[in-house]
């Protein structure tokens, strides 16, 4: 069955998200830093009348990080909302799901973002779930 | 009242129809514990609520059904089909006479004496219809407050959007004209902004202000005497939680007056004095509304409590006494119980605490107890901030801007500034600030940034927390702001300095930093020791404050005092507009002459201050320079001399005088001074036997005042004298001559002396004439 994935890059690679998750896209402007947040946390940012919390994807997963504010997809956890920073949007597409299987070696948080793969003309593409990148690394400990 | 009777009515509908479901289910299982109490707290709280609306019909209803239906929860009862339909036509009956009450008609008592009848053990089945329901147009109508949240997210929007185009319109030359029209635009946006903001705020005065009449009924009713003292009433919540706060804060108050305090005589007994305390206070603390309950009755009864709920037989004794003294105190809570024995018209059977609880939990709050047996009971309930306005202080820390609760806030001082001194005491910083000595926390340390400036040239921000204040150092602080807080995100508010977030006017997001968790994280701690000291110490401060009393400059240069008690309220007024008429000074004010009292010399013009003083039947004004302070004053006064000044006390180290007012009222008085106005005739040749016996009574009979001899300061209205006669105290007052002779004397104005109706014209035409 196959259902409607944005498709993005986070920490230059391909990834797919769920538009189910996604509520908006946005440039991002003026984030605020938040003193002792996680590092996770790139800081808070208005969107509208909101208050929106930033998320650094390239920190959630482990990785240095992102050099530069761009555009974010908007999504909302346990009532709160979160711009999720990816480095490129490309298009929304609709795909079929496939499994990760076991042979599929990836690190650590990775894995636990990774929710399975699409195919793109023979191109394998991370699903990529932004709830996972929200909480984080916190919670895999 | 209308008010509150509002939303009564709009309530109990409310209920009703939630509870139409809960009814019919209940007469299918009579047995359902749930169902039986959902009726029972209607019942309740209809109760309740007829108990301070003065609404005895309803009140006797939901009192007798209450009764039955207490019964049942006791076990004392089963709820037969006869007994279900008895309550259930005392639950119509009460949907009818909340209508018919809206609506402004009559309803008649037919049938009210029968359905109460009805609910006695054996008695004959009611058959009742259910009412016809007809509704009157509502002048009020009620909102979701989903509706308002989207009102108050439209309205910040718009707000942004007109500040987007504002910098937009700042950054190219524009046209006046268009300046001119979004000034109006941003005129009307902030309107709105307030209106749409009310809709959802209230003062904790729509809370508190039916407060005094429900303790006032509630100990009448009791044989108590209880005073009422509230604190913070302009605290603004959300009206949602003011809504949610009315019903449990009532209930608390009736069982804190019904429970806690004591009867007047046992008060004496245990030696407090026979009028109980209670006290309502509410406050901002961090990011929660903190409201306190306190009264100084007897406390809770931990052992009774358990009794209690032993003989209920949900829970063993031997169980309950297991519990930690906490979870005993919070057995209160537990439904159904009573620790009184008979129930009352008042709080019931303790049925209030079970429902306080709920409703308190329903929006997120929470409740403590701290009970000092015998000496009283203090309820403390912490409430969410959620969504309320609250006044902050903006401050600049690095690149940074934060926003700290206004209230939070003691002062704020140049670090720099003279009388401040920061040492370095081992590794603690110490802020010295006028003598007191206080922890200091750099905010950029604590937040791990890097602060833009030098050390002296920042501020220091003087954070009380109620157990004790520290200084907490930032780089600037700007302004201060009305801002709505919206709790942040889990993430963030872990790490325990935030309060929340907020979009100020700028559009760019800020955090609300939390005083206590920044102490907190600065490892700055105030034993719990220190702080019930230093409560203590305050408390008896507020015992014994003294007298208060209101300082002034007075027309002589000097400072002087007066109780504040008689000082009705101060005004401005002209120097000019205080005039010398018949012998006082006087000020017309509002339409009417006021004696004016001075010491010293009143200025030729310019600006003076008038206390204006109350002495009950009148007033009077005193006039000074400026009142500056109000002191309250617990040194004993040294007498003075008969005179303004009653005595002088020690204020400060200063010898400051206190003016009389006892005094000034007895010189300058109402009484006296009605008696003043009256023209002064002066009546030359006191040894005049006549004189004395005949025309004085005559001139005071005709509202005159009549003297012999002129006081200091005093100056005749009209003289009279024996012909020939020319009184050196007459001065310029006009004469009357009075004559031995009708028509007569030799200038032939004379007034023959026995003509008493001539006399008294000839007296009230010099006046006219003046």
């Amino acid at each position: 069955m196959e259902s409607l994935y944005l498709v993005a890059r986070i920490a230059g690679r391909p990834v797919v998200i769920d538009s189910e998750q996604v509520e908006s896209v946005i440039d991002l402007a003026g984030v605020t830093d938040v003193p002792l947040a996680p590092g996770h946390v790139r800081g808070i940012s208005a969107l509208r009348s909101r208050v929106v919390t930033v998320i650094d994807s390239r920190a959630a997963l482990g990785l240095s990080p992102s050099p530069e504010i761009g555009r974010a997809v908007i999504t909302q956890v346990d009532g709160h909302h979160y711009a999720v920073m990816v480095e490129e949007l490309e298009d929304v597409v609709p795909f079929a799901a496939n499994p990760l299987t076991d042979g599929i070696a990836l690190d650590r948080v990775w894995r636990k973002a990774g929710r399975g793969y699409v195919e793109r003309d023979g191109e394998p593409i991370l699903i990529v779930d932004v709830e996972c990148l929200v909480h984080g690394d916190e919670k895999s400990d | 009242m209308d008010d509150l009777l509002q939303d009564f009515i709009a309530e109990t509908r409310e209920t009703l129809e939630t509870l139409s479901g809960e009814i019919v289910a209940w007469e299918a299982a009579p047995g359902d514990r749930a169902r039986l109490d959902a009726i029972f707290r209607f019942v309740h709280t209809v109760k309740g609520s007829c108990g301070f609306l003065d609404l005895p019909r309803l009140q006797r209803l939901s009192h007798a059904a209450e009764d039955v239906l207490a019964q049942v929860r006791d076990g004392h009862r089963t709820p037969d089909q006869q007994l279900v339909n008895a309550v259930l036509g005392i639950v119509d009956r009460i949907a009818e006479i909340v209508e018919a009450i809206d609506a402004g008609t009559a309803l008649d008592h037919s049938g009210e004496d029968l359905l109460i009848a009805a609910l006695e053990d054996g008695s004959a089945e009611v058959h009742h219809a259910a009412p016809v329901q007809v509704r009157p147009a509502s002048r009020s109508v009620r909102l979701s407050v989903d509706l308002l949240d989207r009102m108050m997210g439209g309205m910040s929007d718009m707000v942004l959007a007109r500040n987007e185009l504002a910098r937009r319109l700042r950054d190219s030359d524009c046209d006046p004209a268009i300046e001119a029209a979004l000034e109006r635009m941003s005129a009307t946006v902030a309107d709105m902004r307030d209106a749409v903001t009310l809709t959802r705020m209230q003062k904790l005065d729509a809370l508190f202000s039916p407060l005094p009449r429900v303790v006032r009924d509630t100990a009448a009713s009791l044989g108590k005497a209880v005073s009422l003292s509230i604190d913070g009433a302009d605290v603004e919540l959300d009206r949602e939680m003011i809504e949610a706060m009315r019903d449990p804060l009532v209930h608390i108050i009736r069982n804190s007056i019904d429970h806690g305090i004591e009867f007047p005589a046992d008060r004496r007994k245990a030696g407090k004095p026979e009028n109980g305390r209670l006290t309502v206070a509410a406050r901002q603390s961090g990011n929660q509304i903190v409201m306190e309950i306190i009264d100084d009755g007897r406390g809770i009864d931990v052992e009774r409590v358990i009794r209690k709920l032993a003989e209920n037989g949900s829970r063993s004794e031997a169980e309950l006494r297991k519990l930690p003294d906490q979870a005993k105190l919070a057995l209160i809570f537990e439904p159904g119980l009573s620790t009184k024995d008979a129930a009352t018209e008042v709080s019931g059977r303790g049925v209030g605490m079970d429902v306080v609880r709920a409703s308190v939990d329903q929006i997120g709050g929470r409740i403590e107890l701290d009970n000092s047996p015998g000496k009283g009971l203090r309820i403390t309930i912490h409430l969410p901030l959620t969504l309320s306005i609250i006044s902050a202080v903006t401050l600049g820390v690095g690149n940074q801007s934060f926003a700290l609760p206004r209230q939070a806030v003691e002062e704020i001082v140049s670090a720099g500034a003279q009388n401040i001194r920061v040492d370095q005491l081992g590794s603690a910083s110490i802020a010295t600030v006028r003598g007191r000595k206080l922890p200091l926390v750099r905010l950029c340390d604590v937040l791990r940034i890097e602060s833009s400036g030098h050390e002296t040239a920042g501020m220091l921000v003087i954070v009380g927390m109620g157990t004790g204040s520290y200084a907490l150092a930032v780089d600037t602080v700007f302004d201060t702001e009305e801002l709505v807080i919206k709790p942040a995100v889990p993430q963030i508010m872990a790490s325990g300095v935030y309060g929340g977030q907020t979009l100020p006017d700028s559009g760019q997001p800020m955090l609300l930093l939390d005083g206590a968790g920044i102490a907190a994280r600065a490892n700055v701690r105030f034993g719990i020791n220190g702080a019930f000291t230093r409560s203590e110490e305050e408390a008896e401060v507020e015992e014994d404050l003294g007298m208060p009393a209101l300082m002034f400059l007075d027309l002589d240069g000097s400072r002087r005092s007066i109780p504040l008690s008689v000082v009705d309220r101060i005004e401005k007024a002209r120097a000019e507009a205080v005039a010398m008429s018949a012998g006082r000074l006087r000020i017309a004010i509002d339409g009417s002459m006021i004696t004016v009292a001075v010491t010293g010399d009143l200025p030729p013009r310019g600006s003076i201050a008038l206390l204006r003083l109350n002495c009950g039947d009148g007033e009077i004004a005193y006039a000074v320079r400026e009142a500056f302070d109000i002191v309250h004053v617990r040194d004993e006064m040294t007498p003075g001399e008969q005179g303004p000044v009653a005595g002088v006390m020690l204020v400060e180290g200063e010898q400051i005088e206190m003016i009389d007012p006892n005094w000034l009222f007895e010189q300058f008085g109402p009484n006296e001074a009605a008696h003043d106005a009256s023209p002064i005739c002066l009546l030359a040749g006191a040894d005049d036997g006549w004189m004395r016996n005949f025309v004085k009574p005559l001139l005071e009979s005709a509202g005159y005042r009549a003297v012999f001899k002129l006081e200091a300061g005093q100056a005749p209205a009209v003289v009279l004298a024996r012909e020939g006669e020319t009184p050196d105290a007459a001065g310029t007052a006009p004469l009357v001559h009075l004559s031995d002779r009708r028509g007569g004397g030799a200038d032939r104005a004379g007034i023959f002396r026995y003509d008493r109706a001539a006399l008294l014209g000839a007296v009230a035409e010099r006046l006219r004439t003046i």
